[in-house]
């Protein structure tokens, strides 16, 4: 039994997928809702704002992670925020130079990625105490996560608010938009939507486990 | 012709809820919104860091400009809010320790309640002048007071009622919050 070693041994796996799955930062924490809600009217703002907040996560926790033994404990918070802001003016600065359309569409969300509080609450609660490796691997799952939740937001309103998917459409023209779903009101409907789905799996899996314990 | 500070009070108020319809300061709506009694003081403390934020971010902006050194506003904005956030924590553990202590853990947390940064944000990409600024701030704030105290009345009435356990906790909160919206919607024009 040779356990594989090196990035892709079982530690580092199990931090990535705590992120994608167990922990997901927008179906199970529920954080960083304001960008969530805001910027998924359709499906390829939810990709690229899921993109930015990937790498200024990644990035952040790498760079708390090297300073943590640095960083005296009364201004961590501080500290962490201003390395925050500074990748978050980097990545504005990029997505300006990239897309001047797609800065329009996500407007000041960009900037607001520094208060977004998955980034504090992994710098805070993992980074700070985790070798940089371990801590931008598990960066890097939940980024994954929050881009899966967001992806999931943007298609399901894109299609029903507009009946298009990423710009291509999908039920012709006769199709009447569902208008409220890319309106403000629809983001709170599709992400309560979204939960109450993931809280009936989650009971049906503890009732079978129940039921298979009774029967044992 | 420039808005007038009326109308953008009235606007950030209702129309352009920043809460229900701008999707800022969530975190601390799902949050806070369980009592009304936390609910209030936190709305209240919330608007006025908005308020110092907003001044102080104006005068930064000011003074950036003149330098050319734009890059640095989000980070200078950042700053200033956790600076103010700290202040009104002194001043108020200071002259009113009562207040202090049932604000508790969401005092420091308001650094990193959006709806802050947002008013900061939107000031300077709107270019709003000073007075157009304090009533910006001003709207906002108290938008944000009346979306968190009227969430907080229905979910007081909510306990009462009898709720499919599926439905318990955050995805109902939502749905709640998605309702409300909609109902904030009415007042789409209003304030021009």
């Amino acid at each position: 039994m040779s356990q594989p070693s090196g990035i892709l041994s079982a530690r580092n796996w199990d931090e990535l997928m705590e992120g994608i799955w167990r922990q997901n930062p927008v179906f199970v924490m529920v954080l960083g809702m304001c960008p969530a809600l805001a910027v998924t009217v359709s499906g390829i703002n939810g990709l690229s704002m899921g993109i930015a907040t990937t790498f200024v996560l990644v990035c952040s926790c790498g760079l708390v992670s090297l300073l943590r033994k640095l960083i005296p404990k009364e201004v961590r918070i501080a500290t962490y925020i201003v390395i925050i802001a500074t990748f978050v003016t980097v990545v504005d600065y990029v997505i300006q130079a990239v897309s001047l359309a797609l800065y329009d569409a996500l407007g000041a969300f960009i900037q607001l990625i520094v208060v977004n509080c998955v980034i504090l609450g992994r710098a805070e609660a993992h980074a700070s105490k985790n070798t940089p490796v371990v801590a931008m691997t598990n960066a890097f799952g939940m980024g994954i996560g929050f881009t899966i939740g967001l992806l999931a937001l943007g298609c399901v309103r894109e299609i029903l608010g507009a009946g298009t998917l990423f710009g291509v459409s999908l039920f012709g023209a006769n199709f009447q938009p569902w208008v409220v779903m890319v309106l403000p009101p629809g983001g709170f409907f599709v992400l309560g939507a979204w939960l109450l789905l993931f809280s009936a799996l989650a009971r049906r899996k503890q009732r079978k486990l129940t039921e298979a314990a009774q029967n044992a | 012709m420039p808005e007038s500070a009326a109308s953008i009070f009235i606007n950030a108020l209702l129309a352009n809820n920043f809460v229900l319809a701008m999707f800022l300061g969530l975190c601390p709506f799902l949050g806070v919104s369980n009592k009304l009694e936390t609910a209030f003081p936190m709305g209240v403390a919330t608007t006025f860091v908005m308020f110092v934020a907003s001044l102080c971010a104006f005068g930064l902006n000011l003074l950036l400009s003149t330098f050319h050194l734009e890059f640095l506003r989000l980070i200078s904005y950042i700053v200033i809010i956790a600076s103010s956030v700290q202040l009104v924590e002194m001043v108020l553990k200071k002259y009113s320790p009562t207040l202090f202590r049932a604000l508790g853990i969401y005092l420091p947390l308001i650094t990193t309640n959006c709806a802050v940064l947002g008013v900061a944000l939107f000031q300077t990409a709107r270019d709003y002048d000073f007075v157009q600024s304090v009533a910006f701030s001003l709207g906002g704030g108290a938008g944000f007071m009346l979306a968190l105290v009227l969430m907080a009345s229905v979910r007081e009435r909510l306990q009462l009622s009898d709720v499919p356990a599926v439905a318990q906790g955050t995805a109902l909160t939502l749905m709640l919050a998605g309702i409300l919206s909609l109902a904030f919607m009415g007042f789409a024009g209003l304030g021009g």
